[in-house]
């Protein structure tokens, strides 16, 4: 046999040592107690075997010869196996709990952690075999976890403790998840028009190139937490000395500053880099053929520059998203808030609850970003 | 067309362009030729503008270019230049309509006027227009460049080593375009080159520049029979001025119209002195000549090489 994919062959290993090495899901008799681990070879009996068919491909994949239909049927097992796990925990922890009363908690161990996200990393790596046009891999990874959405939306998990802790704080949820898409929203927004005027600026005048960059550098560099309470004291004075701004050192107005200050970087380098790899002559052509500067921004400039910017922008979203989660600190809400509220009060399912969504959104926006890139670079250039 | 009186540039304190006089009157094809940095780009950039001169006047018909706003001139001239610049993401008919676009023609003259420019430029309309640059050649790209330069009919063609970057056998097929565009359209054309060959074939005047100065300008005869210095007589190639001036004239010219040999023909429109080296290569003292449509047309006798009869 001959090893055509190393990853592969890592990832398998890592996930024979956490079936083996981690409990598979923890079950406590209330909140309150630490659980005791339940092992994945405990809960295949019977029936439940069939859950294992999955598994032959996976374990076979590092052998197998690099094709298109080798990596969709990894992809495949890959994704049936995710489903296969999560359904197993979701009826496990059916089958222990009590009555509607009953305080029973049961919750995903490391073990299901691992092998989650080695299974993913699978079909990750064996989708970058699909080089397809115009996103169509981005696609094949969203649909990847199209299963385990379903068996979410079909309330076959409720009985774990994380949907418990959803279905106690749904109110919260709602409210931190609209909260904390307004703060991404609400970033990109200034981040993508100030990031690409500095960009351009740094193009056009390349002096400028250095102070800007070092200056972006250097707010990058700052621990968000720091520059979160950083900007308390200003923003609290301005808010004294002009009421009517609605200013204040805590809540939305300073989380959204931050967020932008970050968002910066990522935008301006992406334009920068956009413009610079526009094919030598363009410029020069375009203003011998007796284009103005503003249609040889509009019509020639950005348009080439688009797809390196959009990239940009991208890197901007998803650290956005996941920044966003630290505004929670200054009373800006968002899921950070409820991450926070597990976190003192020493209720994990709850950290869960706060993060997960979190990790999610960041995967989401990230994959829309790069589908959006794909199109674009699809029409030739 | 276009005077220079005792135009100057400076950049960084250094002299680019220095005290030039030149007229390039309506119709004429005149190349700008001299060594790297001798200051035709500078040159050629200021009758359009994208550089501005400093000192002296330089008019564009009649008047000051300053007085032109930059647009309006840049747009009343074709801009053709070594790297092409074509908009990667614009297909060939947009590329081409570039100017007439910022001109406002209504779109069906547009369209047909891009048609017009592929044939001219022998591009097959239905197969180019719609490709976007990277799907063509680079031959093919300067083409698209010259025909985009052409498209709104421009009083004058400005074209700074356009063929520079292609190989000899491309740059010898658009360097004939070209000759043929000019002898069509009787446009102004200011060629920037630094080769001396594509020079004396397609130059009515010649201006020789070193350091930002006319060193000669004339006629390529004059300046392959009369070379006013010794850079003047090493830079049209001291050694060959007799082939290069063999190369200014064509077979047709000294054609026997009254006889008949047999052997491989030569085309009448061939220069004097690829009839030279056919003379050469073939061991013959005779040469059948045939003209474009392939029919005999007389004999060419190797010792006519060296006059005209009379
Ligand atoms: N934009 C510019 N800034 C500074 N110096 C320039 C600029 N353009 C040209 N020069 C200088 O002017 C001189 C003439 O340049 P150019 O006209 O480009 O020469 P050529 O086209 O004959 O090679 C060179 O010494 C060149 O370095
Ligand atoms: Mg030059």
């Amino acid at each position: 046999m001959k090893i055509h994919h190393p990853v592969q062959l890592l990832l398998v290993g890592l996930m024979l040592a956490s079936a083996w090495g981690l409990p598979f899901l923890t079950h406590a008799p209330n909140r309150l107690l630490t659980g005791t681990g339940i092992e994945l070879a405990a809960l295949l009996r019977g029936e439940r075997l069939w859950l294992l068919v999955p598994v032959l491909p996976l374990l076979m994949a590092p052998f197998l010869t690099p094709l298109r239909k080798t990596g969709l049927a990894v992809a495949i097992a890959a994704s049936l196996w995710l489903a296969g796990l999560t359904w197993l925990a979701g009826d496990e922890a059916a089958r222990l709990a009590g009555g509607p009363d009953s305080l029973v908690r049961t919750s995903f161990g490391g073990g299901f952690w691992l092998l989650f996200i080695l299974a993913g990393l699978q079909a990750n790596d064996a989708l970058r075999r699909l080089n397809g046009p115009g996103g169509r891999q981005t696609l094949a990874q969203l649909a990847v976890y199209g299963p385990v959405l379903w068996l979410l939306l079909s309330g076959r998990l409720e009985a774990l403790s994380v949907l418990k802790e959803y279905a106690n704080h749904r109110d919260s949820f709602d409210l931190a998840l609209w909260r904390h898409l307004q703060l991404v929203g609400l970033t990109l927004l200034p981040a993508c028009l100030l990031g690409s005027a500095l960009g351009l600026l740094t193009f056009r005048q390349s002096r400028a190139r250095g102070p800007v960059f070092t200056v972006l550098n250097i707010i990058q560099t700052i621990p968000s937490i720091a520059l979160f309470g950083l900007l308390i004291g200003p923003l609290a004075a301005l808010g004294k000395l002009f009421p009517a701004s609605g200013l204040a050192g805590i809540g939305l107005p300073p989380a959204l500053l931050a967020l932008t200050l970050y968002g910066l970087l990522p935008m301006a380098r992406g334009t920068l880099a956009g413009l610079q790899q526009m094919p030598e002559g363009v410029i020069e052509a375009a203003r011998g053929m007796g284009l103005s500067p503003r249609q040889r921004l509009l019509r020639v400039e950005l348009p080439i520059a688009l797809p390196v910017m959009i990239s940009g922008l991208r890197v901007t979203a998803v650290q956005a998203v996941g920044l966003a989660q630290l505004a929670a600190l200054i009373g800006a809400g968002g899921f950070g808030a409820i991450m926070f509220q597990g976190l003192l009060g020493s209720a994990l399912d709850l950290v869960l609850l706060g993060v997960i969504p979190v990790v999610v959104l960041a995967i989401a926006v990230d994959a829309l970003f790069a589908l959006l890139v794909s199109l674009l670079e699809v029409t030739p250039r | 067309m276009i005077e220079f009186s005792r135009v100057s540039k400076v950049f960084d304190g250094r002299k680019a362009v220095d005290e030039l006089d030149l007229v390039i009157p309506q119709g004429e094809l005149a190349v700008l030729i001299g060594t790297s940095g001798s200051g035709k780009s500078t040159t050629l950039k200021m009758i359009n503008r994208l550089v501005e001169y400093d000192a002296g006047t330089l008019r564009f018909a009649g008047e000051d270019v300053r007085h032109f706003h930059p647009e309006t001139l840049r747009r009343r001239m074709g801009y053709a230049i070594q790297s092409i610049g074509l908009f990667p993401h614009w297909t060939v008919e947009q590329n081409i309509a570039t100017v007439p676009q910022l001109l406002h023609w209504p779109k069906p003259r547009i369209r047909d006027r891009v048609t017009e420019l592929l044939e001219l430029l022998h591009l097959e309309p239905g197969q180019y227009r719609g490709r976007f640059p990277h799907q063509l050649s680079g031959g093919q790209q300067q083409r698209v460049g010259v025909a985009r330069a052409l498209a709104a009919d421009p009083d004058v063609l400005l074209m700074d080593e356009p063929f520079g970057a292609l190989d000899p056998v491309t740059r010898a097929a658009l360097q004939e375009e070209l000759r043929r565009i000019h002898a069509l359209s009787g446009k102004t054309i200011v060629l920037v080159t630094h080769d001396i060959d594509e020079a004396l074939g397609l130059g009515q005047r010649i201006v020789l520049m070193e350091q930002g100065r006319i060193v000669q300008q004339g006629s390529p005869l004059e300046l392959l029979t009369h070379p006013a210095s010794d850079f003047v007589r090493d830079f049209v190639g001291r050694s060959d001025i007799g082939i290069k001036l063999l190369a200014l004239d064509r077979v047709a010219d000294r054609t026997r119209h009254d006889e008949a040999v047999g052997g491989e023909p030569i085309a009448s429109s061939s220069t004097l002195r690829e009839a030279l080296s056919a003379f050469i290569t073939r061991k013959v003292d005779r040469l059948p000549v045939v003209d474009e449509q392939g029919r005999p047309a007389g004999t060419l006798h190797f010792c006519d090489l060296l006059e005209a009869q009379a």
